[in-house]
């Protein structure tokens, strides 16, 4: 997962569809240099790593993000960090004292 | 939004060679982070350590004691005496069910510099992206489990001793 956010376009699409909400392709490559064929491989990769799902709407597919996952990673990271946070605490006093 | 990073940046008040020492000499490593080296840290050489109550904090050590014994390995990367002190590891890498070795490995990278008043102190952890999923899953649980909730207890603890800002 960390690896398909990997990219800049693949977070831009991420970002988009979090400030944004459900899109369809279209929605998505409105006012973006990237063509309609490269957002849709970057949206397979995304959907391959759960980070985003696409659902059948009539004749298109509206993409939104899965935001369990994305949540996991945030807090992945956010759990190392703290570990950092405490591991320092311990160094600041260690030299300090 | 960036996965793949943690930086912290931490205000020593203490002299850049004390800081260099507790970083680079494996004894004192050990005694803060609460870990025992047998031997001294040298580029590019494995080196295995087993987890241990730190000295530092006794409130700490007993919520570390738990995982006493633990063993993990790390590569020191770089050493550039008083500025670049650097290793790599498999974060969370202490299940001992599990061979880590043919995994990505993280970067940690300690820099110092000179600060008003004492050392800048700047760590990073970089590499995350490339951490398989399920590693990152099991780490996870084992945090809900044991430290990630042992921390927040000293969080407070924390924000009365220490200014840790920056986050990447």
């Amino acid at each position: 997962m960390f690896a398909a956010l990997g990219d800049e376009t693949r977070l831009a699409i991420v970002a988009r569809l979090s400030t944004g909400g459900p899109r369809s392709i279209a929605g998505l490559t409105e006012g973006s240099t990237v063509t309609r064929q490269a957002i849709t491989k970057h949206l397979h990769v995304l959907a391959g790593a759960g980070l985003v799902r696409g659902v059948r709407r009539g004749r298109e597919r509206i993409w939104e993000l899965e935001a369990r996952r994305l949540d996991e990673a945030r807090r992945y990271l956010a759990e190392i960090s703290e570990h950092w946070d405490v591991a320092l605490g311990r160094l600041k006093k260690f030299v300090e004292d | 939004m960036n996965t793949d990073r943690i930086e912290k940046k931490i205000l020593l008040r203490a002299s850049r060679s004390r800081v260099w020492r507790a970083l680079t000499d494996s004894k004192e490593f050990g005694e803060w982070f609460g870990v025992k080296f047998d031997e001294p840290f040298t580029p590019n050489k494995p080196l295995r350590g087993t987890l241990m109550p730190t000295f530092v904090d006794e409130e700490v050590a007993k919520r570390q004691k738990p995982y006493e014994g633990k063993q993990f390995d790390i590569v020191v990367a770089q050493i550039e005496p008083e500025r670049l002190f650097s290793f790599r590891w498999h974060p969370y890498a202490v299940d001992p069910a599990v061979d880590y070795s043919s995994e990505p490995t993280t970067l940690i990278e300690f820099v110092l510099e000179d600060a008003a008043g004492g050392t800048m102190l700047t760590v990073t952890e970089s590499g995350f992206d490339a951490i398989p999923i399920e590693r990152r899953a099991q780490a996870f649980e084992m945090n809900s489990q044991g430290w990630g909730m042992q921390m927040r207890l000293i969080e407070k603890y924390l924000a009365h001793d220490v200014r840790v800002a920056g986050q990447g």
